[in-house]
């Protein structure tokens, strides 16, 4: 058995509700599938579609795009969860225990974080058949960027599902918000061919950066006015600014979608 | 002098309009089995939530051992486990991994967790399905691994929202025996309950009725507040029930004890009852469809301080049914 020293330690919150979440996922196989093969099929589809229509090769152009595409469905997928946590009852348990609101967020981002890295990173590995070259630096950065990323868009996807009560809302949120953002990130068009207005739109979306980075990081062509350390120092923001939201929302609305609701129907009334 | 386990001073709460618990005050010594008992939405929930600390008052405060949630938030959490009425274990884990959760979650040590995952495991007899996933248990299983979860860190301070949810009578006596030992062991036990023979089990009852507490005492007192016993007489048919009850009252006068009607039923509460159940029959003969006489029970406590049957109290909204 341990030692007294191990026996000593604990786990902290953050790391036990994170491995929670990946215990869990692998005990979900459709999960796995559901997040990594959409974005692949859709890849390989608008790859050979838009092949031979475009400056560029198309599969190498649509590739950094659809890690991110997966990075982003994992985060969905991951943060979804908390409303299925709140619905089954496991998070009423939590919310009584004496974790910190930062602990609770940063455990179920961290969590889906690394599924979605667990996704995204092995991606990295079909760079050889996309066109693209890239040396091991640029693999490193790509490595770091799609931690980011992870980190950011779980803790968006997170402070988007705390308030809501039913996985439906998630999805019409996920449709409206989350992939017209991936759509205007320079994912799926470049920035500089674009409509002013949408240009504009795509220049203010954080993910624009994060997308135009991990593709620089790759060997491909990024928009000529921005800066490496001002898409890197954009996407950090972008990771801080999110998990500060994910956050606040628990501190602020422990009880999620209840507190909304409680005026309107007692927990009696159930 | 040590302050009392959970201290509830003047709790109110509403939503929106409706005013779901009512300056409520009470107090939960060590040791003690305290339990709140109520039709559905009479204020119990709301109650709980708010002790639980995850529902603020609108006024009124509480402390759990003299500490203040709003000033003390964590170390109040460390204090109380909490038995909420549904499920709150992870069913994709297994029972030893949501024990392993409940103890990382609260901060134990690795070795003081291993420890009492053991003790706990063996107290509510699962030692065989520690690595089932909860997902393949049954209810009463389920509920187990629940209150052996809430346990995990040693509370001094036991919260449970109708615990025997889904329990088989017999599981039923095991969580109440389970209950009773925990409190002689110092624990102080608060539990809510719409079943009178889970409440009988208890130290002391609240009767909780439209948020408000309408009587606190321990079982034999609030049962003795009524006048020795109570015959209860069937009416041939609804309708007759009030005619029948100003009858027994002209014929028998102040003679007749307490009377009250609850739907089909007058109920007369009196002493030596049984000298006067022979008369009652003479006097009117054929007039019933049933007499029963018996020693007050809880629910007769019910019905003589809200003129209601328990039943007939259970409202979603809480709402009054006076007859």
């Amino acid at each position: 058995m341990a030692g007294a020293t191990r026996n000593e330690r604990h786990v902290s919150p953050p790391l036990a509700l994170a491995r929670r979440e990946i215990v869990r996922f692998f005990r979900q196989k459709s999960r796995i599938v559901g997040a990594v093969a959409p974005p692949l099929v859709m890849w390989i589809l608008v790859g050979s579609g838009f092949h031979g229509s475009f400056r560029e090769d198309s599969f190498g152009y649509f590739f950094p795009g659809t890690v991110v595409l997966v990075v982003l469905f994992a985060a969905i997928f991951a943060t979804i969860s908390v409303i299925e946590d709140r619905r089954e009852g496991f998070l009423q348990g939590v919310l009584v225990s004496p974790v910190a609101p930062a602990s609770i967020a940063l455990g179920k981002v961290l969590g889906g974080a690394v599924l979605g890295l667990m996704q995204g990173l092995p991606l990295l590995l079909l760079v050889p058949l996309t066109g693209l070259r890239v040396d091991a630096a640029g693999l490193l950065s790509a490595a770091a960027l799609l931690a980011l990323l992870a980190f950011a868009l779980t803790s968006l996807g997170f402070a988007i599902a705390w308030s809501l009560e039913s996985t439906q809302g998630f999805h019409a949120i996920m449709n409206l918000f989350l992939i017209p953002m991936w759509l205007l990130s320079g994912a799926f068009f470049p920035v500089d061919g674009a409509p002013s207005w949408l240009r504009a739109a795509m220049a203010v979306n954080p993910l624009t950066y994060g997308v135009a980075a991990l593709r620089r990081a790759l060997g491909g062509a990024a928009p000529a006015w921005m800066s490496p350390s001002l898409s890197w120092t954009v996407t950090a923001a972008f990771a801080a600014l999110m998990f500060a939201a994910a956050v606040a929302v628990v501190a602020r609305f422990p009880a999620g979608p209840a507190a909304r609701l409680a005026a309107a129907r007692p927990p009696e009334a159930r | 002098m040590t302050p009392p386990a959970v201290e509830a001073r003047s709790l109110s709460r509403a939503f929106g309009a409706r005013a779901a618990l009512t300056d409520v005050t009470f107090s939960v010594a060590r040791g003690e089995i305290f339990a709140l008992l109520g039709p559905n939405g009479g204020g119990k929930t709301t109650l709980f939530r708010i002790l639980a600390t995850l529902l603020p008052p609108d006024a009124g405060s509480f402390s759990i051992d003299g500490l203040d949630p709003m000033v003390a938030g964590r170390p109040v959490r460390r204090r109380l486990g909490v038995v909420f009425q549904s499920a709150s274990l992870d069913k994709k884990l297994t029972v030893g991994e949501n024990l392993a959760l409940q103890g990382d979650l609260y901060g134990l040590p690795s070795g003081t967790r291993a420890a009492r995952i053991r003790e706990l495991l063996e107290m509510f007899r699962l030692e065989d399905r520690a690595s089932d996933l909860v997902e393949t248990l049954s209810g009463g299983l389920a509920r187990r691994v629940e209150i052996a979860k809430a346990l995990l860190h040693a509370p001094p301070v036991l919260l449970l929202d109708e615990p025997s949810t889904g329990l088989d009578p017999g599981a039923r006596r095991d969580l109440i025996d389970a209950l009773a030992s925990l409190a002689r062991a110092g624990t102080a036990i608060l539990l809510t309950t719409h079943l009178f023979e889970e409440a009988e089990a208890a130290h002391r009852i609240g009767l909780l009725d439209q948020g408000r507490l309408i009587a606190l005492d321990t079982p034999g007192a609030l049962k003795a507040t009524l006048g020795g016993d109570v015959v209860t007489v069937e009416a041939k048919d609804d309708a007759g029930a009030p005619a029948l009850a100003a009858r027994i009252e002209s014929r028998f006068g102040a003679e007749a004890g307490r009377i009250t009607v609850v739907g089909p039923t007058v109920r007369v509460e009196r002493e030596a009852a049984h000298t006067f159940v022979p008369r009652l029959v003479e006097a009117f003969p054929g007039a019933f469809k049933s007499v029963t006489l018996g020693a007050p029970s809880l629910e007769d406590v019910f019905i003589a301080k809200t003129g209601r049957r328990f039943r007939e109290a259970d409202a979603p909204d809480g709402g009054s049914h006076a007859e």
